[in-house]
Parts: C-alpha cells; sequence; structure tokens
C-alpha cells in the first residue's frame, strides 16, 4: 500500500491497508498491527473496499491534473490504486502545496507528496542521514528538508534514496540525458556502479533508440542492499558528454608540453585560469590529427617496437587503472609482461594503498580484507581511521552509521573531522602523522590493562614480544604530546577496544598515504591481532578501497612485483608457470612503481609508456615533475575515454569505451567479484579496451585472441587460486566474494582466517613500528600542513564526474578548507582567494572556512586541474609501499585581491 | 437544588495552599508518607481499584486497571506522565488543580510512582500555561527541598524525581502517545496503539499516563479512603468531578460535583450555570468538550452520570459542559469547530490530513454559500471513513460533531435544489 516499503519499518501513516479486526470499533492498519492468537480480521469487504476507495480519492483530490510520475516513469502507486478501487475523483480539487526546484538532480512537488513517511525513513533508516522531516501541522504538514529549507540548499547529499522510496511524483528524478519513460519501454540492465569501491549494484534503465541511460537504480545485492549514493544514482551522464573521443588522434604538434595555456593554475607561467572547468578541447585539439585505427596502431607498435629494440624492454613502462575491470588489467599487465618484456606495470592503487597491502602481506599472508563493510553490523566497537567514509565510500557508511545508531561503539580516529566523525561514540582528533604514536600508545594500554587474548596470540601468531617491547615505551601520556589526545581518552578508547566482543576496523588513505603508511597500517593489524579480532564476525581488517576495481587490478597482477594473485615474479616456480602459460619467457626482476617511473622517465630510462585510463597528471604526486617526466617520454600512448590533461602530453591518443558500453568484472573493497553489463553502445569507433590490448599485442608480433571478456576472464581464473571457480556466468547478478570454490551453493567468504593465516607457519607475525613523523614538517616559512583528499561527487580527476550535470552542479570549483581561526587570524573569509604554496609550486583557489580541520592545517580535494592539490604535494614515498605522502606536506597561504 | 462537593477543591480557595507548609498543615502528604511507610505498592493500587477512579483526561479509564497493565518485574525503567495539556476547547479544570492547588497534583503522582515502581514523572504542561508552569516548578522545588521528591524520600528506599515539560502549542500533544513522542523530543505525533503506553511508553519503556484531575483524585482516595470516593456519585462514575461551565451561561466555571442518575444534565446548567446569561433559549449543549456530539435542547434530560449521557448519544469527556444559546448560527460553531480541529490534526494519517481540511473547506463553502445538492451525503461519506481509521482519536473528533451537527440542525444546513 502506499505508506509500507518492505525494506522500511512500518509506521501505518497513509491507512490505505486498514483492515476490520472483529469486535473492535476502530480499524487496524493491517501493515503494523500483529496478528494476535484467535483474532478475527476481515482484509477485504466493502467497508475496507470503500474506506479505501475513498482515502485514495482524497489523495487525489489534491494532485496535479497531471501526475509526472504516472506521465514519464508510469509507475505512480497513487494512481495504481485508483485503478485497481476505480475510483472518479468527485471531490473538489484543492491546490495549495508548492513545488521546490532548487536540487540539480532532484524534483520536489509537495503538491503530489502524500506525507507516506517513506522518504524520510529512507534517508534516515536506510541512509542515515536525516535531512528529511516534517513541517507544519494538518493539511499544511509537508516534508522539509532540514529546518525547512530547500532541498537544493540543505544538507541532502542527493543520494536518492528518497526518489527511489516514493510511491508518487512528489520526489522525481530530473531529466539527464533523455525523456524519462516507464520502465517496460526501457531496458533494464543489471550492472555495477563504476565508481568507489563500494561497488554498490544498479540497474541502468536504458533507452536503446536514443542510446542513453535514462535513470539508474539501486540494485539489491549482498553488499550494497540497494543503496547508492549521487554518483551511482545520478553521476553515469559523463558518457554521453560531447567530448568523448571518438576517433584515434595523433600528435601533430612538437614540442611536447602541456597544451591548455593553464593546464593547471600553477604559477609558473604567471598565467590565470579562471575558476572551474575542464580540459578546453577547442585549445587542445588543433595540436592532434584524427587517424585511423590502423594508422595509430601502427604507429604505436613501430614506436613502442623501436625504444624496446633500442634501449631494452626496461625503456618500456605501463600504467593500467583500477576504474578498469579484471579482465581488462589481467590483459594489460600480460601485454607489458609478455610484448613489452618488463615488469614496469602498476597502476594507482600504488597511489592508495599500496601501503596497506604491503603490512597486510607481511603481517598475515593477504592484502584483501578480512571482513566485508556490512559485517560492521556485528560488531560492538567499530574503529573507523583515517577514512572520510560519508565521501569516499558513501554506501559503506551508511552502514557504518546505521552500526552505531544501532549502539555500536564507533571509534572515529581521524586528523581531520568529517561526515563519520559527527557519528562517532568517541572521535579521536589526532595531529597528522601522528598515527603510529597514538595507536602505540593504545596498545600500551591494552596490555598494560591485560586485555590481551593470550590464547589468540598464543595460537595464531609469532613474534608478539617485538611489539609489546616497542609499545611499552608509549604511555597515553607519552603519546598524547604527540598526537594531541589526551591520555584519559587514549585510556578510554583503548580499554573500550580492549574490552569488545568484537572490533572491526576500517581505514582509507588517511592512514597509508604517508611515509610511514605501512608502520600505521602494521598499529592497527597488531592491535587487532592482539586482542583476537580476527576470522570472526564482526571483527578483522578493512582497508577502505578506493576504485571500483583497486581489488581486482590488483588481484590480476597490475603490479610490479607480482604476477595475477600476487605470484612474486622473482620466484622461479611461479614464473615458470606463467612462462608456460603465456608461452613466453618473462623478466625475473621486479618492475618499478608508479612514482618510480615517474622519476625514471625525467631521469631518461624510460622513454616509452602506454598508459590506460590513468591521469597522472592531476594524480601524481609533485606535479611539476610529472609534467617535466611526461614531456621527456619519448612515445607516449593514452587510452581514455576523454582527453585528460595527461592525455595533453600524447603520441598517441585511443579512444576507449566507458564502463557503461562494456562487460567486464570488478572486485569491490570485500572481495566481491561482479560482473558489469554493457548497457550503451560506445560511441563512434571507440573500442572496447581489451580488444584494443589486443590490437596492440597483435601489431607488436604477439597475438592474443579472445572471443569476449568472459574468455579472457577464464584464463585469467585459471592462473589465481583465489578466483578457482568463478566464471562469468557463475557470478549472476549479485557477484560472489572469493574464495567462493563453490559458486552454486555459496554467496562466498564473509570471514576469512578463523584458523590461521597463509603464511608459511599458517600464523600472523607482528611487526613493530616506531612513530617517525612526517617527512617535511611545517616551518616558519610553510607553516601549515596540508591533507589533500576527495569530495563526495568527485572522483579522482574529475573527468568523469566534472562531466556529470549533478555531480558538477553540487561542487563546480576548487576550494581550500581553512580553520575559521586561522582564517580569522589571516584576515580571510569565506569566498576569498588564496594561493597556496608549497616548496614545489602554488595554485589559486577559493576559502571555505571550516572546523573539520585543525588549526594549523589545511584541506584540498585533487579532483581540480584549475587548482591541482598535487602541485604542492611532495613525492617522498614510504619506503615500504612505495606510496607517496599525500597526507602532508607543508604549505603556506595568502589572499589574494579579488 | 444542586450543590458542590469540595474535596478537590475543598481548600482551593486558600492562596496559600499553593505553598508546602500550608498544604501539610491541611493534611497534605500524609496519604503520601502512610502509604510510604505502611502500604505496599499493590495496597495503593488496590485503594484505587476499589474507588472505582475513572481518568478525568476524556476517554474514562479506569485508572487502576491502567496501573496494573504496568509489568513487573521487567528491569526497564518505568515512568509516569502527568498529561497537564489541557487544550480541549471548553476544558479548563487542570488549570485550577495546578494553580490554586499543586501539590494534590504531585502527591497523587508520587502515589502512582510509588503504585507502579516508577522512578522519574513528568508534568507535561501546556506552554501557554506559564503561570502554572511557574506555581508547579516552585512546587516541585519546595517538596524537593523537603525531601518529598528525590531520592530516598522521607528515609524510605523509594526514590522518584519530577520534572516539569512544557508544551509548545500543539493541541495534539495531550492525546497520551504524542505527549510521549513530545517528551521524546520529537514532534509530537500519536504512535500506533497496541502497544499501550503503560507496556510501552516513553522510551518504549512502561509508562502511565494520567490527566492532572486524575492524581488529585488519587491523592483524595488515598487520604479520605477508597470506600469514601466510591460513595460519592453513582455507579460507573463514582467521586467528585470537575466541570467547566461555559458558553452562554449566566455563571460559567469550574464546579466540583458528583455524578447522579437522580437529576439531569438540564439540572446541572440550570442550577449551577444558572441557565443562559440571556434568557434566550438553549440551542444546543456539547456535554464533555468540542470533540463529542451535540445535544440538542430536548436532549437534555438525561441523568448526569457516564452512561446516562453516554446513552442519550453524546459524551462526558473531559467535562466541558459547553452551553449556546439560539443566537448563534450552529453553521458557525460547526466550522469553528472543524477549524480547529483541522488545524490541530498532527497530518500523519490521511484520513485525518486530508479529510479534516476537505470537511473544512466544506463547511466553509456551507457557511457562506450552503449545502449544493449530494454535499451533505458526501460530507457524510468522507467523514464516515475517517471514523475508525485513524491512528488516534483526533479524527473522530472533527466526525462526531460534525455529523451530529448535521443531522440534528438539518434544517441549518438544508441543500440548494437546482433547477
Ligand atoms: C486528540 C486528543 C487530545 C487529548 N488531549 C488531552 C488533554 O489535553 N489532556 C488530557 O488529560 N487528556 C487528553 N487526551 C486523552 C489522553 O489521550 C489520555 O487518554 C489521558 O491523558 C489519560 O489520562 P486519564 O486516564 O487520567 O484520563 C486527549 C486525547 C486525544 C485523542
Ligand atoms: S558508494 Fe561507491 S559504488 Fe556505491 S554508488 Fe557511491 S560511488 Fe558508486
Ligand atoms: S488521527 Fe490525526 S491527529 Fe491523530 S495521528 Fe492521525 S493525523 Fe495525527
Ligand atoms: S500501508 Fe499500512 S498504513 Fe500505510
Amino acid at each position: 500500500m502506499l505508506c509500507h516499503d518492505s525494506k522500511l519499518e512500518p509506521v501505518g501513516v497513509c491507512r490505505m491497508c486498514a483492515v476490520e479486526v472483529e469486535g473492535a470499533r476502530v480499524m487496524a492498519a493491517s501493515c503494523i498491527r500483529e496478528a494476535e492468537a484467535g483474532m478475527v480480521v476481515k482484509t477485504a469487504s466493502e467497508k475496507v473496499d470503500r474506506c479505501r476507495a475513498m482515502l485514495t480519492e482524497l489523495l487525489l483530490s489534491e494532485q496535479r491534473e497531471e501526475s509526472l510520475k504516472e506521465s514519464t516513469t508510469g509507475d505512480d502507486e497513487l494512481y495504481a490504486l485508483q485503478r485497481r478501487y476505480d475510483v472518479t475523483v468527485k471531490l473538489p480539487q484543492g491546490n495549495s502545496r508548492p513545488m521546490d526546484d532548487s536540487s540539480p538532480a532532484i524534483a520536489v512537488d509537495h503538491q503530489a507528496c502524500i506525507l507516506c513517511d517513506r522518504c524520510i525513513r529512507a534517508c534516515d533508516d536506510l541512509q542515515n542521514n536525516d535531512v528529511i522531516g516534517r513541517t507544519g501541522k494538518g493539511y499544511t504538514a509537508r516534508i522539509s528538508f532540514d529546518l525547512d529549507n530547500p532541498m537544493g540548499i540543505s544538507t541532502c547529499v542527493t543520494c536518492g534514496e528518497c526518489v527511489a522510496a516514493c510511491p508518487t511524483g512528489a520526489l522525481l528524478n530530473k531529466e539527464l540525458s533523455a525523456p524519462m519513460r516507464p520502465r517496460s519501454e526501457l531496458k533494464a540492465v543489471d550492472s555495477v556502479c563504476p565508481y568507489c569501491g563500494v561497488g554498490c549494484g544498479l540497474t541502468y534503465h536504458v533507452d536503446t533508440e536514443e542510446n542513453r541511460v535514462v535513470f539508474a537504480e539501486g540494485r539489491d545485492n549482498p553488499g550494497s542492499q540497494g543503496r547508492l549514493c549521487v554518483k551511482g544514482r545520478y553521476g553515469w551522464d559523463y558518457v554521453q558528454h560531447p567530448h568523448r573521443l571518438t576517433k584515434p588522434l595523433i600528435r601533430v604538434q612538437y614540442p611536447k608540453a602541456a597544451l591548455s595555456a593553464e593546464t593547471v593554475n600553477s604559477d609558473r607561467d604567471g598565467k590565470r585560469r579562471k575558476p572551474g572547468g575542464i580540459v578546453d578541447y577547442e585549445e587542445v585539439m588543433p595540436a592532434f590529427r584524427e587517424a585511423s585505427w590502423d594508422e595509430a596502431l601502427d604507429l604505436i607498435a613501430s614506436k613502442l617496437g623501436g625504444i624496446k629494440a633500442e634501449h631494452g624492454p626496461g625503456a618500456l613502462a605501463g600504467f593500467g587503472s583500477a576504474k578498469c575491470s579484471n579482465e581488462e588489467a589481467y590483459l594489460f599487465q600480460k601485454l607489458i609482461r609478455v610484448v613489452f618484456g618488463t615488469n614496469n606495470v602498476d597502476h594507482c592503487t600504488r597511489l592508495c594503498h599500496a601501503s596497506s597491502v604491503a603490512a597486510l602481506l607481511e603481517m598475515i599472508g593477504s592484502g584483501a580484507v578480512t571482513t566485508t563493510y556490512g559485517d560492521v553490523c556485528n560488531a560492538d566497537v567499530v574503529l573507523v581511521t583515517g577514512s572520510n567514509t560519508t565521501s569516499n565510500h558513501p554506501v559503506a557508511a551508511t552502514f557504518f552509521k546505521e552500526a552505531a545508531r544501532a549502539g555500536a561503539k564507533m571509534i572515529v580516529v581521524d586528523p581531520r573531522g568529517s561526515g563519520i566523525s559527527e557519528h562517532a561514540w568517541r572521535f579521536c582528533q589526532i595531529r597528522s602523522g601522528s598515527d603510529v604514536a597514538f595507536y602505540n600508545a593504545v596498545m600500551n594500554v591494552i596490555i598494560a590493562e591485560g586485555l590481551v587474548d593470550e590464547e589468540y596470540v598464543a595460537q595464531y601468531t609469532t613474534d608478539f614480544e617485538t611489539v609489546k617491547e616497542t609499545v611499552a615505551r608509549y604511555t597515553p601520556e607519552f603519546a598524547s604530546a604527540i598526537c594531541g589526545v589526551s591520555a584519559e581518552s587514549i585510556r578510554e578508547v583503548a580499554i573500550t577496544y580492549g574490552k569488545a566482543k568484537a572490533a572491526v576496523t576500517y581505514w582509507g588513505m588517511g592512514m597509508s598515504q604517508h611515509v610511514h603508511g605501512t608502520d600505521n597500517c602494521r598499529c592497527i593489524i597488531s592491535l587487532a591481532l592482539m586482542t583476537g579480532n580476527m576470522g570472526k564476525h564482526g571483527a578483522g581488517l578493512h582497508p577502505l578501497r578506493g576504485q571500483n576495481n583497486v581489488q581486482g587490478a590488483s588481484d590480476a597482477g597490475l603490479i610490479p612485483m607480482v604476477y595475477p594473485d600476487y605470484q612474486p615474479v622473482g620466484q622461479d616456480d611461479v614464473r615458470a608457470k606463467f612462462e608456460n602459460a603465456w608461452g613466453v619467457a618473462l623478466d625475473p626482476n621486479p618492475g618499478l612503481t608508479v612514482v618510480e617511473i615517474m622519476k625514471a622517465a625525467l631521469a631518461g630510462t624510460v622513454r616509452g609508456m602506454y598508459m590506460l585510463g590513468e591521469n597522472p597528471f592531476l594524480s601524481d604526486p609533485n606535479t611539476n615533475k610529472v609534467r617535466d617526466a611526461l614531456t621527456a617520454l619519448d612515445f607516449l600512448v593514452v587510452q581514455d575515454i576523454f582527453l585528460t590533461e595527461t592525455a595533453e602530453f600524447a603520441d598517441v591518443v585511443l579512444p576507449a569505451t566507458s564502463a557503461l558500453e562494456k562487460n567486464g568484472t570488478f572486485t569491490n573493497t570485500d572481495r566481491r567479484v561482479q560482473v558489469g553489463r554493457q548497457a550503451l553502445q560506445p560511441p563512434g569507433e571507440a573500442r572496447t579496451d581489451w580488444r584494443i590490448i589486443c590490437d596492440i599485442a597483435a601489431r607488436m608480433g604477439h597475438p592474443m585472441e579472445y572471443g569476449s571478456s568472459a574468455d579472457v576472464f577464464d584464463e585469467m581464473v585459471s592462473l589465481m587460486h583465489a578466483y578457482r571457480g568463478l566464471s562469468h556466468e557463475n557470478l549472476g547478478a549479485t557477484g560472489k566474494l572469493y574464495p567462493c570454490p563453490n559458486p552454486d551453493e555459496s554467496d562466498g567468504t564473509i570471514v576469512m582466517f578463523g584458523d590461521g593465516f597463509p603464511t608459511e607457519n599458517g600464523r600472523a607475525r607482528f611487526v613493530a613500528a616506531e612513530h617517525t613523523g612526517a617527512d617535511e614538517l611545517p616551518d616558519a616559512e610553510y607553516p601549515f600542513v596540508l591533507v589533500t583528499g576527495r569530495v563526495l561527487e568527485h572522483w579522482h580527476t574529475g573527468v568523469m564526474t566534472r562531466r556529470s550535470h549533478t555531480l558538477h552542479a553540487r561542487e563546480p570549483e576548487a576550494f581550500v578548507e581553512i580553520h575559521p581561526d586561522d582564517c580569522t587570524d589571516n584576515g580571510i573569509a569565506a569566498g576569498d582567494f588564496v594561493r597556496v604554496s608549497s616548496r614545489r609550486g602554488a595554485i589559486r583557489l577559493k576559502v571555505r572556512p571550516s572546523a573539520a580541520c585543525q588549526p594549523g592545517s589545511v584541506f584540498i580535494p585533487f579532483h581540480f586541474r584549475e587548482a591541482g592539490a598535487n602541485i604542492l604535494t611532495t613525492d617522498k614515498l614510504d619506503p615500504d609501499g612505495k606510496i607517496p605522502e599525500f597526507k602532508f606536506c607543508a604549505v603556506k597561504f595568502e589572499r589574494l585581491d579579488p | 437544588m444542586i450543590q458542590e462537593t469540595r474535596a478537590m477543591l475543598e481548600f482551593a480557595d486558600d492562596p496559600k495552599q499553593i505553598e508546602l507548609a500550608t498544604y501539610r498543615k491541611n493534611g497534605g502528604y500524609d496519604a503520601f508518607e502512610k502509604a510510604l511507610k505502611e502500604m505496599s505498592p499493590d495496597d495503593v493500587t488496590q485503594e484505587v481499584l476499589k474507588s472505582g477512579l475513572r481518568g478525568r483526561g476524556g476517554a474514562g479509564f479506569p485508572t487502576g486497571r491502567k496501573w496494573q497493565f504496568v509489568p513487573k518485574g521487567n528491569d526497564k525503567p518505568k515512568y509516569i506522565a502527568v498529561n497537564a495539556d489541557e487544550s480541549e476547547p471548553g476544558t479548563c479544570k487542570d488549570r485550577v488543580i495546578m494553580e490554586q492547588d499543586p501539590h494534590q497534583m504531585l502527591e497523587g503522582t508520587l502515589l502512582a510512582a510509588y503504585a507502579v515502581g516508577a522512578t522519574t514523572a513528568y508534568i507535561y504542561i501546556r506552554g501557554e500555561f506559564q503561570k502554572s508552569i511557574r506555581i508547579v516548578e516552585d512546587a516541585i522545588d519546595e517538596a524537593r527541598a523537603a525531601n518529598l521528591i528525590g531520592k530516598n524520600i522521607l528515609g524510605t528506599d523509594f526514590s522518584c524525581d519530577i520534572w516539569v515539560h512544557p508544551g509548545a502549542g500543539a493541541y495534539i500533544c495531550g492525546e497520551e502517545t504524542a505527549l510521549l513522542t513530545s517528551l521524546e523530543g520529537n514532534r509530537g505525533y500519536p504512535r500506533i496503539k497496541p502497544p499501550f503506553p503503560a507496556v510501552e511508553g516513553l522510551w518504549r519503556c512502561p509508562t502511565v499516563v494520567n490527566n492532572v484531575e486524575t492524581m488529585a483524585c488519587v491523592t483524595q482516595i488515598l487520604r479520605r479512603g477508597g470506600d469514601w470516593f466510591a460513595g460519592l456519585g453513582c455507579e460507573g462514575s463514582t467521586g467528585t468531578r470537575l466541570f467547566c461551565l461555559s458558553g452562554h451561561l449566566k455563571r460559567p466555571g469550574v464546579y466540583e460535583l458528583e455524578c447522579s442518575t437522580d437529576f439531569t444534565l438540564r439540572d446541572v446548567i440550570e442550577q449551577i450555570g444558572g441557565g443562559t446569561l440571556s434568557g434566550a433559549p438553549i440551542q444546543g449543549v456539547m456535554p464533555g468538550g468540542s470533540s463529542f456530539p451535540v445535544l440538542r435542547a430536548d436532549e437534555l434530560d438525561c441523568g448526569f452520570d457516564i452512561e446516562s449521557v453516554a446513552k442519550a448519544g453524546s459524551s462526558l469527556g473531559s467535562g466541558a459542559i459547553m452551553v449556546f444559546d439560539d443566537t448563534v448560527n450552529v453553521r458557525d460553531v460547526v466550522l469553528n469547530i472543524s477549524e480547529f480541529y483541522s488545524h490541530e490534526s498532527c497530518g500523519q494519517c490521511t484520513p485525518c490530513r486530508e479529510g479534516s481540511d476537505w470537511v473544512r473547506r466544506m463547511l466553509k463553502k456551507f457557511q457562506t454559500d450552503g449545502p449544493d445538492e449530494g454535499d451533505i451525503a458526501t460530507l457524510m461519506d468522507v467523514t464516515d471513513k475517517m471514523d475508525g481509521t485513524t491512528i488516534c482519536a483526533l479524527a473522530v473528533a472533527i466526525v462526531w460533531p460534525v455529523q451530529s451537527f448535521l443531522k440534528k440542525y438539518p434544517e441549518a444546513f438544508a441543500e440548494k435544489v437546482t433547477a
């Protein structure tokens, strides 16, 4: 009926489901009234029907002449009731409730609202955002956003869960690409969101004639349970942006340099760019000419082949992408290893969780998560650290918030306050770079309080003593002086974590992107091990993966030192296996990592590169150095769907297909392998990425032939123990959590390591870490700490999201967050422009005062080319993970005249 | 001649009665002290059961039975919520108690808390009653200082604290479950029953909601005995009750009366209220506040007790007897009533939110243009479907008066005959 939704707690307000209960004067709402023994209920009677008809008529008499839902998607539930009860509206029409058009994606029509409360519950109980409430009494009652603000300026995050829940035309998706039409006239394609590692299941409703997605809906899968965030629900219209590349391009303008006059707002050349914006094609395109595929591929083969012949395989390198599918990642690393003949293949995971993976592999023998984000509901203590979950893993965050609301104690440890810290039981706002000190003190307390799970430590681990020894010096008082959290709070948090029946840890790049990122991760791993929080529900370790396929791309071998499934290239038997499978001799030396490749390019040792879907110009640290490195390359092939900042340096640009235009599997942060299905036809001559890889391989003398991406998957799985048993077919609609040896019977494994670890002795190994601090500390000249990160609406370098209407409308330009006190001290107000500079460069951007930052530190999201945060960042690396320190460098800022 | 029986109002005219010393001098808190020291909680409930006391908030539910619904041996905290939201048009009795004898309500509250094992009580006072709020808060402070409220009261191991919670101007918050959601800090929305508050109320813990006057009666019952109370009034309507006489009367006011089958509603209007001020004939009476059916002048010869008035087709409700003479237009009266309730609907349920405003608009049209052909049937039909289909009883507070006016004053609602 109207207010009932099986996903939501019943509230019984529409009264449409009222039934007769014998002996009672009043009718009962059957959605909420529990049946009792001996109760006699009439669910259908003349009285029941007439009541329903009357209520329907009353509601209809308040509707507009035409329902915008009925006339578009055709699924207005009120009109369905009208048909069912054959209602003609004779009551005089009311007409006095307003419209609210302020949101970029959602149209609010209070006239069509029947106050069924579904949107409110969807917002509160599913997304846990608490934006929608009610205001007014009686007939003037209406849903309200915050304190009755227009939706567009409220705290609404435009996740669209309310739209999905609304039975009438009160909350409607605005048209994004093609006119809304009934579901029955559209093709439903079950797929996976192409953005973050949460990997939400969704369904695209496609107008096949127009070759347009009309709208997207959350799809029930065991992970995301139908929820989506703004990116998933509204962020797909980039695929039809006129900037899409449709033909291969060959560079005609030399010498190479950045083509946009001010590709980024670096002060280097003294020029400024107006705020906002994406690559200006008119400026960049004249440097290229269109070419046929044959011509482009031949050129690539001869140039790359030439470099290899002249300088050896080590002069070539490739960047794959965690945005691409497992199949593409597998083929890409195979191409580099087999055809290029080098292990110089890496991808952006290097920049997000390389240190997490290094610590996990070293200590527990496996780099993947030990439990899922959904398992948070079984935890009584939840540690969320270095993660702005509400922005970066929005749907996972909904489950964390839900757990916190249900009573789990959520401890958030982060230098910067974020949406998730507002839901925390305790928020420990540590100083940037002091994680090791903080966690060592937490472990110190746990040991001192006798909260170590001795039995677990004895049975499943080794080397506990080393940690015990190290943390002995980190008393809460000692650590407090370093991390700024009171000794008392450290104790309280430690004792709470230590006493938990099940404690789970989720972390993000706030932990990993430091020169001591691996040490940070070692600490939280040790913490979980010493308290036995492993191998059971509600406990474990979960590095929240950034991109949609960070897990899969790594699994598939897009890593310089390992083949698929983390099998070391240096190990002879392993190499023999792959040589056998691929039919060539392979290089036994591990290759270079992302930042190392850039440095090698600068040094002239790497001369030719193939980049598939990566945009290192904006995503890698120290942009000015990257600029020089890209300019220095003899030959660069960029394969992408748009002309990126990196493509400005390319010799050949190949038009690729977006996630919506191809089939392939993606492995989310939970280890869930899911099939992304083709919803649209690619534009122009754009080709599927895996075919392009095969085309290049063939031209370079090593044909690789597959009938489909499913065939590629089969070959890959044959070399990967972890994925054994899986195929496109048995992954089905909702995918599988690997390891899943019996895909026909099981959804896969949620909790790993209930009984030991995949290490040589079956035990986890404790590794101690000392507090070392950041590489570049603030000083008199550069007194502030810069933390970089992301915002909810944007994705990496903004190539896709800034071309999406809703996402761009919500967050159109670069900004820097500065603590209000620092603003005051420096005479800066909201909206002022400042020049932020570090030892490596300077950018110009708008100020957003925010108490989320600590005094003394500033935050800049790195999505915006006009003020690329990475112009400022340092390229110093963590020694183990080789991950750069994106989360810490010294900067200063000054106010600019408007 | 009908006389007042003053028990609750015995000392109400003494301006010092609001002070603890005077209240105690007049026997106040003796009953409570005795209960604490000599009676078990069950004894207290038994006494109330014996008295036959029925709630004074409007629904008339037996108070002792309500207390018995509170689960025993349940480790959840239990609460008392005193309903002092008095907002029903015509009702103005609770205010008299709070402003003239507040300790009497507090003593009843403590007795109730002792009986059901509650350790916290809230007095939810209508926000506009600034004076009541002040007086009750002062009374609580005095009683707390005297260890009549708080920890280990009078040296026993019974502890109970009492807090005042002012309402924010919504009539609906007088509905017991809305009162609880409001107390919890949410919008005052009625909740679906069952579960009833005595089982699952404030913060989902057992909660007894009783009206102010009900609490005052409890004090009287424990002071003077359940038998004494049961001996007053008549069967089904024992004890004394505060009636609020209002409208076109010579002597409107709050009177403490016993119910009886020996005299009639008309007798009360004439002898206590003094008949109409203007001398004009009575046109109608709403005997239990504006939310019950109206009685025409020829229907007033029923007995003056809950049962008899119910038989006559209405209810004594919250004891607000509203009289209007024949100088008023009943269309105005019924429109005014519908305006009040449609404005005060919380807006949760479709029938109430949409229906009440629809009814209001229709009656508005009647007031100026009169009904068109078929309008009355449609109005009856719509109101029929609002009856018994909603979460709380606010919707019927429109349905009953509206339907009764339409039925009883057909000449005022004659449909226009279209040619
Ligand atoms: C719409 C509505 C408004 C009400 N307002 C009041 C009120 O203002 N005061 C009151 O005591 N009871 C009010 N009641 C009755 C209460 O719901 C409840 O029955 C009463 O507080 C119980 O106390 P009692 O058993 O002592 O009468 C109202 C009921 C409804 C349906
Ligand atoms: S949470 Fe991640 S996977 Fe889910 S809809 Fe948002 S961006 Fe897509
Ligand atoms: S009947 Fe009216 S006042 Fe009562 S809960 Fe429903 S909408 Fe609210
Ligand atoms: S579906 Fe039961 S009241 Fe709305």
